[in-house]
């Protein structure tokens, strides 16, 4: 591997979420095709984002999604903005710093319901 | 002895490959005394003079200057010439540079990476009948491309950059800034031409802004700025 600096790293994390995206993408069209099959075999598969297994996967996928978003943001300036390549390293930070400040509170609403808090809404399911 | 007391000893690992005699590459580790302001290429110089005389390394101006003796060092790519063994610690890795054939231990095959600079028309375009005296420009023309004057071609930025190593057709950083050299120079008549050729899927498209070339450069230049520079050419035309 070569040492490279967050050039290197932030490319690397946008190539794997952004596989990581694409991968929830096409589970999300299975799921929600399954309607087509009448409401109690779609309830019934639905329950399966309940569980804590799941729980923690969609916490990946939304700190992917975050991640995914921003940096593209800092590619756009890059490619875009004429001064934009002198503040990669700094909007790289920035691009951490943002991901995780709105990584934090969705840990609470998506892994409260299983030590059985219950945030506004997010017990909604009442098979748990 | 008096002068010894500068020197410390230092292990240096060395990946090797002798086509004739090795079906894959080794880690090969020398131990040496070196002083502070010995660079790398003068510890390379002491293994070859004085432990393996098979130890193969490219080597010419040895300043800096003629980029020969780019490789990888404690994974990153540098000049041998340019490292000061005061810099590097007591423990140093030595590689030839990615991205490029291994002809011989740190030698890679620089053949693709020149056919590649030749694709971009390096040289100056321009058909109109030659002035008396020379072609004149301002120092704020002069001044556009200063930059990408600098390198040396040593392949530092090439031999760094992931989608180089994916695919080997893409012309690479070093062919672009050569072009960038040209295509912002006010004498120069060839811009659309290299613009029409890097627009190409393997032109300036494949940079993914990974900045490593930038990290790369032993001559500080704004690799991937230039880059940029001639993709928001391609965009917005203009030179």
């Amino acid at each position: 591997m070569y040492r490279g600096q967050s050039g290197q790293w932030s490319w690397l994390l946008h190539r794997i979420t952004g596989l990581g995206v694409l991968l929830f993408l096409l589970v999300h069209i299975v799921d929600i095709t399954l309607i087509g099959f009448g409401p109690t075999i779609y309830n019934d598969a639905i329950v399966i984002f309940s569980t804590a297994i799941i729980r923690v996967i969609s916490l990946a996928l939304i700190a992917s999604l975050l991640f995914h978003a921003f940096n593209g943001i800092r590619i756009i300036l890059i490619d875009f903005w004429p001064a934009g390549y002198k503040y990669q390293q700094a909007m790289f930070y920035i691009v951490l710093a943002v991901t995780i400040l709105l990584f934090i509170p969705t840990v609470f609403y998506i892994m409260a319901p299983v030590f059985g808090v219950c945030p506004q809404g997010s017990c909604a399911n009442p098979a748990l | 002895m008096a002068g010894d007391s500068s020197k410390r000893r230092v292990q240096i690992k060395v990946k090797r490959f002798q086509p004739d005699q090795n079906a894959e590459p080794y880690w090969q580790t020398f131990s040496l005394d070196v002083e502070g302001t010995d660079r790398l290429l003068d510890a390379l110089n002491q293994i070859k003079w004085t432990q393996d005389g098979s130890l193969t390394y490219r080597r010419s101006c040895a300043h800096g200057v003629c980029g020969s003796d780019a490789m990888r060092v404690n994974g990153r790519n540098r000049l041998a010439c340019k490292l000061l063994m005061a810099d590097l610690g007591a423990r140093i890795s030595v590689e030839p540079m990615l991205g490029f054939p291994v002809v011989r231990d740190l030698v890679v095959d620089m053949d693709p990476f020149f056919n590649k600079y030749e694709k971009v028309k390096p040289y100056l375009i321009n058909d109109e009948p030659a002035p008396h005296t020379e072609r004149r420009q301002s120092p704020e023309e002069r001044a556009r491309y200063d930059e990408t004057t600098k390198c040396i071609l040593c392949g530092a930025c090439t031999g760094s950059c992931p989608s180089v190593w994916a695919n080997a057709e893409w012309v690479g950083p070093a062919s672009i800034v050569n072009a960038h050299r040209f295509i912002f120079d006010s004498r120069d008549r060839g811009a659309a031409e290299r613009l029409n050729i890097l627009s190409d899927r393997n032109g300036v498209w494949r940079c993914r802004t990974i900045f490593n070339c930038s990290e790369a450069c032993p001559r500080g230049i704004h690799v991937t700025e230039a880059i940029e520079e001639v993709k928001r050419a391609i965009m917005y035309g203009g030179e």
